[in-house]
């Protein structure tokens, strides 16, 4: 119930209480601060660049503002933070990079600054851990169900909702002769394969590990269910399913070879604007929440936020300053019709479009938040690279799962997580 | 030359590779001989954008004070070398153990990730060095019979694959040996084989591999033994040619022994660089198909969690393979600096 | 080039014509192939559908108007400021070069003059430096370089390429100063000369077909080098393959994969003038006899 609440709020349009004080904390000339050195860290969508666009605004000769956005920060961040003082002011992280800083104890608490400069922020925009608020997120994302209508109409056969649904559609597409293969996914060895496992298996449904502990429990029946369904998913891709990752995927679909992929919620802009496709394509390009397999009632997908965080090894003053610079940036004014479509915001008055309409329903659905554990990392590593062997045919699910709790026990005795 | 001249000759080429190569490598050994404290985890409330769940978090202050006792986290002496991720002692015995026959073993073996990159990273030094010397020698002996004014660009050309970045180099070939791309298309019509995909069989993924990694070396191989034909001592090939001997008696009896020391040079090179095959694994997303030593540390580092015991583990590893890779070459070395 | 040995026979000429062409064309296509699809858009020279796409322009017309379009040089070039990213790789490798052909001249010719057993194991452990995966030795430069405010400049990075390219650029002058005769040297010190004169005045104007070529390789490594400049520069220092890899997007985010074909096609255009410009020393570099195992 607490989870439908929150969700709600997550979601709800602005209330304009809020709005309002935002806009004082955020219009003062140079936003009010004096003195400070502002440095970010992040990764280098258009979305973290609008808000850092927004942050640059309160440089001023007391105030320096700059940023270091590449791909390459999780590699950076946790030297960066460590070291005294920290290179960066603050890191820009998502669910799973928080992790790290939050382990080492790189980022400060942010229970002070929130209550003196955040009145405009909603709740759910706060990412609290024991108690105390190290996080402020301000976009979301997903991957999702993203189908061709115009396919599916041929075929016959209505928008799925759940996987087993899909593969009756994938085959219904197949045998009327419209496509070869007609699903896809990012389902490239690595990284991309485990954060279909990790999906896979919270549809189904079952803790990853035993409560209150670090070891595994997919070695089961609901991991079996879950390597079934990927194995019988990719029997209607193309063969080369394991070298696709999100470029790729996207690029099979913009070339109109593909009726249903699971998605992120970020791609869902790219693909759908004037490049790269025909108007065929993009027109019947729609968006839906993630489906739900093996009759679980969790979508089978992971809600993924990026925020700000503050580190801890920096000055009290170039803290404030830091923080209240990016919420300068993360005010409801840095969103206008070219930055709406950027990503789905958190931030009040974001107003959402089509593109943004399969995060939505998943998360309306229940999906659940990829988790924050800190040994979470280990088992999406194990699963992205012993994944591939089960999937090409040449080894059991069994043996499957139990090469990836080896190599997940492997890497956290190593990590100290386990004995 | 005395010691001292020579200390001061040396100086700021051994002070620039003690700093940046000796002292990292020392503490790369150090690190793969302990492993992270025992963390301690305790179960806290974590909200975030979607819900409030309890979950474990680390206890920092406790993990601080353990590290501050001992900075470099717990000794384990070389177990790390002996875990399933590097040499798995107690899987191989297990699998010797277990399994069926032989071809059951190497299988069961190759299912352990560290002798699955060693047998991808073996085939490829030991099939693209010999590959890159023999082509780089054609080639430089056959751009050596042009005219000079060709020369100049043809070995502009020939560098070409060496010079373009390998980054997007390999993603505009990535693309064509795609089943619709020029190369993968015109295979499949070669192959008359509608269903041929380079990126779907490990075995065509390997050989595309090998192909590749020569494609890209054999400028290096080429530079250097075309440098070398140009000292080929003109009188030895006349009089082997008043001798009566042929065109390949002569490259096989003069120009190959006159350029033997090179090529133990460009094979010494070579060996090495093949040993750490990276990029092209990563570039031709070839994770499913082929691994190498480089991959799994690439793999340990660039997650969230990062693995750095582990890494350290296998780089010295590598280093270790290396140096018996090298073995026959440096034995020889020796014998002619002992000559000298 | 009249002697007898070097004469050919038209069988010959035609077999080795025939070859270098089979040769050129394997080396040379994929870069002509991306010279051409550079003016095209995404959808035609990365096609799913058909891959005379990338030849024709199908899409190309269709969202540009016109069989061509510039767009990619003129997004990597104006709107992502490409040109910050050629200066500072024009200045790496300038250095990383000078360098590295300065330490490595003198390293190399101390060791080919010196017949003390201890060579012999510097040459070893340089090769044993060599062989450290790089990406290791870069995650343990991230810590320190932090801590001490080292981090991101253009000088670190240099100085750590250097290093990096260290043995190898040492074991190739060691072997080149080799054939340069110990006689040359000795009997300037025997006129009075101290071991640095006679370095400086009689094997430095002897040496440069060696220390070219061997330029050449540091050249390639700086100006291609992808590893230690993508974690060590920071964002306003980056170099040209940091850059490039920058624009090719990421899991989450479409990348702009045309301004990265543009900005490769541009970073390859000075190299040909230069080879060219320098062909006369390289060739004749490479004439002098440069290596030797």
């Amino acid at each position: 119930m607490l989870k439908k609440l929150m969700m709600a709020a997550a979601f709800s349009v602005a209330t304009t209480a809020a709005l309002t004080s935002m806009a004082s904390a955020g219009s003062h000339a140079k936003c009010g601060i004096e003195k400070g050195r502002v440095n970010v860290l992040g990764n280098e969508f258009p979305a973290i660049q609008t808000v850092m666009a927004g942050a640059a605004e309160c440089a001023s000769d007391g105030v320096t503002v700059t940023s270091n956005l590449t791909k390459e920060h999780r590699d950076l961040q946790v030297s960066a933070l460590t070291a005294n003082p920290a290179e960066y002011t603050s890191a820009i992280v998502a669910n799973s990079s928080i992790v790290p800083l939050l382990n080492d104890g790189l980022i400060r608490p942010l229970d002070d600054l929130v209550a003196k400069y955040g009145q405009g922020l909603k709740k759910n925009q706060l990412i609290t851990i024991d108690g105390k608020i190290m996080a402020v997120a301000f976009m979301a994302n997903a991957q999702h169900l993203m189908y061709r209508k115009d396919i599916l109409e041929k075929a016959g056969v209505a928008v799925p909702t759940t996987y087993e649904e899909v593969v009756a559609a994938a085959k219904a597409i197949k045998e009327k002769g419209l496509m070869d293969y007609p699903l896809s996914g990012t389902y490239k060895t690595g990284w991309n394969l485990g954060e279909e496992f990790v999906n896979m298996y919270t549809g189904v449904g079952g803790d990853m590990f035993k409560p209150g502990k670090a070891e595994l429990s997919i070695n089961n029946e609901n991991g079996i269910k879950a390597l079934n369904m990927m194995k019988e998913l990719t029997s209607y891709m193309n063969p080369d399913f394991l070298t696709f990752d999100s470029n790729a995927a996207a690029a099979e679909w913009e070339a109109g070879n593909v009726a249903i992929m699971n998605m992120w919620g970020s791609r869902a802009g790219p693909i759908t604007d004037n490049e790269g496709s025909t108007p065929e394509v993009v027109s019947a390009t729609m968006m839906s929440g993630a489906p739900t397999v093996a009759g679980g009632s969790t979508p089978a997908t992971t809600l993924w936020w990026d925020g700000f965080t503050i580190s801890k090894n920096i000055s009290d003053e170039d803290a404030e300053a830091t923080f209240v610079a990016l919420m300068n940036g993360v005010r409801p004014e840095v969103l206008n019709d070219e930055t709406s479509s950027l990503a789905v915001w958190l931030i009040d008055g974001f107003k959402p479009g089509p593109t943004a309409a399969g995060v939505f329903a998943s998360a309306n659905a229940g999906a659940v938040p990829y988790p924050m554990l800190p040994f979470g990392g280990l088992l999406h590593t194990a699963a992205g690279d012993e994944l591939s062997d089960f999937l090409q045919g040449k080894e059991s699910a069994e043996q499957a799962l139990s090469d990836i709790e080896a190599a997940y026990n492997t890497a956290a005795k190593e990590k100290g997580f386990l004995k | 030359m005395p010691h001292r001249t020579f200390f001061w000759f040396i100086l700021p080429s051994a002070l620039a590779m003690l700093l940046f190569i000796a002292l990292p490598i020392v503490s790369v050994l150090m690190q793969s001989l302990y492993t992270e404290h025992e963390q301690v985890v305790r179960e806290v409330e974590s909200c975030s954008v979607f819900n409030c769940t309890t979950q474990l978090m680390v206890d920092n202050e406790a993990t601080e004070k353990l590290y501050d006792e001992a900075p470099l986290g717990r000794f384990v002496g070389l177990s790390n070398y002996f875990n399933r991720a590097h040499l798995a002692t107690t899987e191989v015995a297990e699998a010797w153990n277990t399994s069926a026959g032989l071809s059951d073993f190497f299988s069961n073996i190759y299912n352990l990730p560290f002798y699955r990159a060693l047998a991808f990273t073996l085939s490829y030094t030991f099939i693209v060095t010999p590959l890159v010397i023999i082509l780089g020698f054609t080639i430089a002996v056959a751009v050596n019979t042009l005219s000079s004014a060709l020369k100049g660009p043809v070995i502009f050309f020939t560098l070409l694959p060496m010079i373009v970045t390998p980054l997007v180099g390999s993603l505009i070939l990535f693309w064509m040996i795609d089943a619709r791309g020029i190369i993968g298309a015109s295979l499949q019509w070669m192959f008359d084989n509608p269903d041929l995909s380079l990126k779907a069989s490990s075995g065509l993924t390997w050989i595309m591999l090998f192909v590749y990694g020569v494609w890209h070396s054999a400028p290096f191989a080429f530079v250097v033994f075309y440098a070398g034909l140009q000292t080929v001592p003109q009188d030895t090939l006349e009089s082997a040619m008043i001798d009566g001997a042929t065109r390949w008696e002569r490259i096989r009896y003069v120009i190959i022994p006159y350029l033997a020391p090179l090529m133990v040079f460009v094979a010494l090179i070579q060996l090495m660089d093949n040993f750490r095959v990276f990029e092209p694994l990563v570039s031709f997303n070839a994770g499913a198909h082929a691994t190498s030593l480089s991959i799994i540390i690439y793999n340990d580092m660039n997650q969230d969690t990062k693995l750095l015991n582990s890494a350290a583990t296998t780089s010295m590893l590598t280093v270790l393979g290396v140096a018996i890779l090298l073995t026959p070459v440096l034995i020889r070395t020796w014998r002619d600096f002992n000559r000298k | 080039m009249s002697s007898i040995a070097t004469r050919k026979s038209p069988a010959v000429k035609f077999a080795a014509g025939a070859f270098l062409i089979i040769w050129l064309i394997l080396a040379a296509f994929p870069f002509f192939w991306t010279l051409w699809g550079s003016f095209k858009v995404q959808g035609d020279f990365f096609s799913k559908a058909d891959w005379t796409n990338a030849i024709f322009g199908v899409r190309t017309l269709v969202e540009t108007g016109a069989s061509f379009t510039g767009n990619g040089y003129h997004g990597a070039w104006v709107q992502e400021e490409f040109w910050r990213a050629v200066l500072n790789t024009g200045t790496v490798v300038f250095f990383v070069v000078i360098i590295s052909l300065t330490f490595g001249a003198l390293g190399g010719y101390a060791l080919s003059r010196s017949g003390f057993r201890y060579v012999f194991w510097l040459l070893m452990i340089a090769l044993v430096f060599r062989a450290m995966p790089h990406i290791t030795l870069v995650s343990g430069y991230l810590l320190p370089f932090f801590e001490w405010n080292l981090w991101g400049h253009l000088s670190t990075t240099i100085i750590v390429l250097v290093a990096i390219n260290q043995p190898f650029t040492l074991w190739m002058l060691h072997s080149f100063f080799q054939n340069i005769p110990k006689d040359l040297d000795e009997s300037a010190m025997v006129d009075g000369c101290t071991r640095f004169q006679a370095f400086r005045y009689v094997i430095v104007p002897v040496m440069w077909p060696g220390v070219i070529t061997t330029g050449l390789f540091s050249f390639l490594l700086a100006y291609n080098d992808f590893a230690v400049t993508v974690l060590l520069l920071s964002k306003e220092n980056q170099t040209m393959v940091p850059k490039i890899a920058g624009f090719l997007g990421s899991t989450q985010e479409e990348g702009n994969v045309m301004f990265a074909v543009a900005a490769v096609v541009s970073a390859t255009a000075p190299l040909f003038v230069l080879v060219l410009f320098f062909q006369r020393q390289i060739v004749s570099g490479l004439t002098a006899g440069a290596v030797k195992g």
